[in-house]
């Protein structure tokens, strides 16, 4: 199979999980017994009111009516509308997904990095006080709460030693806009290109402008380090196994035959051949990361899609949810196809 | 490293063998040092109402924010409500929780998996799908989804922390049995004429059970850091029984004052999980082999 055959396929066979995970999705929430209407207003409503009100958010069809309504409208990115305000959920969504983005991005770079370090480090002092303390690490990096582990660090680096900012994505007014490219030529009528990807860090580098990225950098410091840490925990255990593995091969005693020094067999013989496994994981951990994400940035007022449940919730805004959480199941679809695809261009094996 | 290779011995004779576990090496001590965690929290949270010096719901036990002092051992919260009391009785909750939805887990997971995996064909390739996709979902936010449709209780933050997790289950089992269906005493008892009843009961089941432990165990911590999660966020237990999660969730608004209203509770938390995450860890390297040849 070509790699093109094979990334068609791949694509083709997401159409069915993302329908499944968005039937889920639309299971749980309308068809699992509680009524939204009137678990919105807590019961305490006219049923004129309640009546109007379904109308209104299309929950006096039939079920099966509202839920061809759905699909058809995630199909055209119509996510339904908000309880609340009857303002569409898409908007909301899509303003607050660059932030949770940004914060997964950081996240998954500390935890890796953390992890493919103690993890090698583990491995290449094996059965040796210093392999059990960094194992002993990653067993509790998981059973750490991650809000909890938040909470510390802002105690610790926010108000004890006032290194690091404790909340938001950057300093009131620092917020980076990103870059404005004059076209050569009008285009159809466009004379500039507005470069933005609502990413802080990237936006502040388009922009040109280092204070803002620093400051874009500090405000991403506790959150993704706080993520990340928790996350480590998985790429420790794998890296480690993965290392005590390869170094058993021949090719590792082949290096060392030739008087390579350990450093250089480790860092650019043996890890190469956990890279493959880490990126797997990084795929399959990206669902734990959101899930962490929507407490992490509860935790940092950090305004992703995580803090629109969580504030979505306090107004019972139940259609809002439905919205968000099925944003989240695409999401993952989209990821374990990417990673599926990254995977089967480095492993040529993987399309046999 | 001992060379002894008898890992089911482990689960079956409990009281006998854990002392013997430290010979296991690395992975018997980390079962060992989690079972006494974890006990000991299941005690302390059996006799906290007991022992708490004052009663974990009374208001202006002391000053409010107290620090921690020798009349208030771990100070008092926005309330003027003990905390040691409070920690001491907390536990309740969470592990009632954690309880019940590893229980429903697997209830519903162990069976799905053996007979899914066991007859094959359309109706495994359909339920595993179904499953694979729970299992691709954020689980927090699943489980989030779900506590809001069916409400606040105790029983209901169980069911949506099971339906999160019943996919470990039926995923474990299902490999599994699709290695031991191929072995040679099962086809053995098909030959002679076993019902499949007794063949799933009396030959594949004992021998997936290890593997089940293991994950019940991590279940019971994730479970646990589940319900914190969902509590944090607001959706906890809304009763007037103590509880670890609560206690983190008012007490976030006083960190920059009074830190030992959540660190308390908080360790708790992370002690309680620790403990299941320590006996998971260590079974499964015990249960393989592999993992322990080393260099």
């Amino acid at each position: 199979m070509t790699l093109r055959t094979y990334v068609i396929t791949r694509i083709l066979l997401t159409i069915p999980m993302v329908l499944l995970l968005l039937t889920l999705v639309f299971v749980v929430v309308r068809v699992l017994p509680g009524d939204p209407v009137l678990l919105h207003f807590e019961k305490r409503a006219d049923p004129e009111v309640i009546e109007e009100f379904r109308h209104r958010l299309g929950l006096d069809k039939p079920l099966w009516e509202q839920y061809v309504d759905y699909l058809w409208g995630l199909l055209h990115l119509d996510f339904g509308k908000s309880m609340q305000d009857f303002s569409p959920v898409s908007v909301q969504i899509f303003s607050a997904f660059p932030a949770t983005l940004e914060l997964a991005i950081f996240s998954m770079l500390v935890a890796v990095g953390i992890g493919t370090l103690l993890g090698v480090e583990s491995a290449r002092s094996y059965n040796t006080p210093k392999d059990h303390t960094i194992r002993i690490f990653g067993i509790v990096s998981y059973a750490i709460p991650v809000f909890f582990l938040g909470i510390v660090m802002q105690i610790v680096f926010g108000i004890v030693l006032r290194w690091l900012p404790t909340g938001g994505r950057t300093y009131p007014g620092m917020e980076p806009v990103g870059a404005y490219i004059k076209l050569p030529f009008e285009f159809f009528g466009i004379k500039e290109i507005h470069l933005a990807t609502g990413l802080y860090t990237i936006d502040s580098i388009f922009e040109g402008n280092p204070m803002k990225f620093i400051q874009a950098l500090r405000y991403l410091c506790l959150p993704s380090i706080t993520l990340g840490l928790v996350l480590s925990g998985v790429f420790i255990r794998l890296t480690r196994n993965n290392m005590l593995e390869t170094l058993r091969m021949d090719f590792v005693t082949a290096a060392k035959a030739r008087g390579l020094k350990e450093r250089v067999i480790i860092y650019s013989y043996a890890l190469k051949n956990s890279f493959l496994p880490i990126l797997t994981m990084m795929g399959l951990q990206f669902a734990t990361l959101l899930s962490g994400a929507v407490l992490t940035e509860t935790t940092f007022s950090w305004p992703g899609l995580g803090r629109y449940i969580f504030t979505r919730i306090g107004f019972r805004d139940y259609t809002a949810i439905q919205g968000a959480v099925a944003f989240f199941a695409i999401m993952v679809a989209i990821v374990s196809l990417i990673v599926d695809i990254l995977y089967a261009y480095l492993d040529p094996r993987i399309r046999l | 490293m001992e060379k002894e290779e008898k890992p089911k011995g482990i689960i079956v004779g409990p009281l006998i063998k854990l002392a013997s576990l430290p010979k296991e090496g690395w992975a018997g001590w980390i079962v060992l040092v989690g079972i006494i965690i974890v006990l000991s929290m299941v005690i302390i949270t059996i006799i906290g109402p007991f022992i708490s010096p004052y009663d974990p719901n009374a208001f202006h036990t002391g000053p409010l924010f107290a620090p921690p002092s020798s009349e208030h051992l771990f100070g008092t919260n926005h309330l003027g409500q003990d905390m040691l009391s409070r920690v001491l009785c907390g536990g309740t909750t969470m592990l009632q929780v954690a309880l019940l939805s590893v229980t429903i887990c697997f209830i519903i997971g162990v069976p799905i998996g053996l007979f899914s995996s066991y007859i094959g064909g359309n109706l495994d390739k359909v339920i595993s799908l179904v499953m694979d996709s729970i299992y691709a979902f954020p689980g927090l936010v699943l489980a989030i989804a779900i506590a809001v449709m069916l409400g606040k209780g105790a029983v209901n933050m169980a069911l949506s922390i099971a339906v999160i997790y019943i996919p470990s289950y039926f995923r474990i089992v299902r490999s599994q049995v699709l290695t031991i269906k191929e072995m040679a005493y099962v086809e053995a008892a098909k030959a002679i004429g076993a019902r499949n009843r007794t063949i799933l009961a009396r030959y594949i089941l004992p021998n997936v059970i290890p593997s089940i432990v293991t994950v019940a165990t991590i279940n019971f911590a994730d479970a646990i850091l589940t319900a914190a999660g969902l509590t944090f966020l607001g959706w906890g237990v809304e009763v007037d029984i103590p509880d670890w999660g609560w206690d983190l969730y008012y007490g976030r608004q006083y960190i920059s004052k009074a830190w030992w209203i959540i660190f308390f509770p908080g360790l708790m938390i992370i002690l309680l999980a620790l403990g299941f995450t320590f006996i998971g860890e260590g079974l499964s390297e015990l249960l393989n082999p592999r993992l322990r040849e080393g260099k």
